[in-house]
């Protein structure tokens, strides 16, 4: 006992000293201590993987390839248009021609108007602001030209054009392609149109009941 | 007898048996405390090639966090964003920032940054991001405040009896849809069980314990 207790301390404080304490910052991977089939055959999305040239497991879709499956969703007057199709609620063209839709192909009702609110202000508010007006917090953040959404211009341009420069982007305007489902970005146009709507209109615009609400 | 056993051999058998509890008690505790992803993954924080900071982005700036992981919702797994993601405003902020140098050249050559994975579940679990995020389990459940981290950090253990927890007693975890990305929302217990349990009802949230709800 004389030499074992100071030995077992001794041991116990080695490993407590080696091993530290539960939420410690650690910077190597973590140890899997029982790693059966842990770590499969296989890949998740996004890993690398050194098969290919660019090292990643995930491949895109070869350039030119169009989903077939799966038809958009609320188009205005119930048409089943899928994705390979020449619509405007594809391209935000005119079937065949290369001008510009006047007005959004989609249903807009509440729905797509609270989703389209909701798309604005994950991904347009950052620079263009709540308001649409381009002062939105990367301008405070060394964003030099970032456009006001009621410039006339833009308040002229046709929905179709719109959809253009959310889907490709313009001039330092990133496109939005991928991170805006087509469905999203006709619902996004549809709430911008309200923005505008808000500051061109007058008070006659405004529903009876809720005009005294207002002059508060 | 005295010639074959001496004297001390009398308090031998205690001696063993007060040694071996020791170092049982011991060894019990050390694996009760580390052999567990308490202690393996809590805390992993690898040094990422870009030192990107949650807490800039969502805390000061406050991007949503659909603005860069956007398939969150639509899919199994949450995507961390690509290089064109992160220039939507670094082509403007930042624009030659040493610091963003692996960005800029991902976003000019395609080439993958190679960002560490943290958050990484058995090759067996099936764990499905956007299950969770549309039926009201918040980013902050699994991911704690991840809003204020500048280096992310495995906040929670992950292990099986995590994810059990919440699946016995999901109206811990439930929270308004609408405050699922705001990681600030916090409520008090009583309040948390009252909402979590109406949803629980009314969205009839069937938090499967059967193996093969993950397992497959």
């Amino acid at each position: 006992m004389r030499y074992f207790l100071p030995i077992w301390i001794l041991i116990v404080a080695v490993s407590i000293g080696v091993l530290g304490f539960r939420e410690s910052v650690l910077r190597k991977p973590p140890i899997e201590v029982f790693p059966d089939m842990d770590r499969q055959m296989k890949f998740r999305p996004q890993v690398p993987n050194e098969f290919f040239r660019d090292n990643r497991a995930s491949r895109l879709p070869a350039s030119g390839t169009v989903a077939r499956s799966e038809p958009r969703r609320n188009v205005a007057g119930g048409a089943v248009v899928y994705s390979y199709e020449d619509h405007p609620v594809n391209s935000g063209k005119m079937t065949g021609t290369t001008n510009w839709v006047e007005l959004n192909p989609t249903v807009i009702d509440a729905q797509s108007m609270a989703r389209g609110r909701q798309r604005f202000e994950i991904n347009c508010l950052p620079c263009h602001g709540p308001l649409g007006d381009g002062n939105g917090v990367t301008k405070k953040l060394g964003m030099a030209v970032v456009a006001t959404l009621h410039d006339p211009r833009i308040v002229k341009m046709s929905d179709g054009e719109l959809f253009h420069v959310i889907s490709n982007g313009r001039n330092l305007m990133g496109p939005y392609a991928s991170q805006l489902a087509v469905e999203d970005r006709w619902a996004v146009i549809s709430y911008l149109r309200a923005l505008q709507f808000s500051r061109l209109g007058s008070l006659e615009d405004v529903p009876a009941q809720f005009r005294a609400s207002l002059n508060k | 007898m005295s010639d074959i056993f001496p004297k001390w051999t009398n308090k031998l058998p205690t001696r063993v048996i007060a040694g071996a509890l020791i170092a049982g008690t011991t060894v019990f505790a050390g694996i009760t405390y580390y052999a567990t992803p308490k202690y393996t993954r809590v805390g992993y924080q690898p040094v990422q090639p870009v030192a990107f900071s949650h807490a800039i982005h969502v805390d000061q700036v406050g991007l949503d966090c659909r603005y860069c992981h956007n398939g969150v919702e639509k899919s199994w797994y949450s995507n961390i964003p690509a290089a064109s993601t992160c220039m939507n405003c670094h082509n403007q902020i930042l624009a030659n920032d040493p610091k963003l140098a692996l960005v800029r050249e991902s976003y000019n050559t395609g080439k993958a940054i190679p960002w560490v994975q943290i958050h990484k579940t058995p090759d067996y679990v099936y764990f499905n991001h956007s299950v969770h995020v549309n039926r009201g389990v918040s980013c902050f459940s699994c991911h704690g405040e991840i809003n204020k981290m500048d280096e992310v950090r495995h906040a929670q253990p992950l292990s099986m009896g995590f994810c059990l927890d919440c699946h016995r007693n999901p109206e811990k975890n439930i929270r308004p849809p609408e405050q699922v990305f705001n990681l600030n929302w916090h409520t008090n217990e009583a309040a948390q069980l009252q909402l979590g349990e109406k949803f629980v009802h009314d969205w009839k949230v069937n938090s499967s314990q059967n193996c093969s709800a993950c397992h497959r």
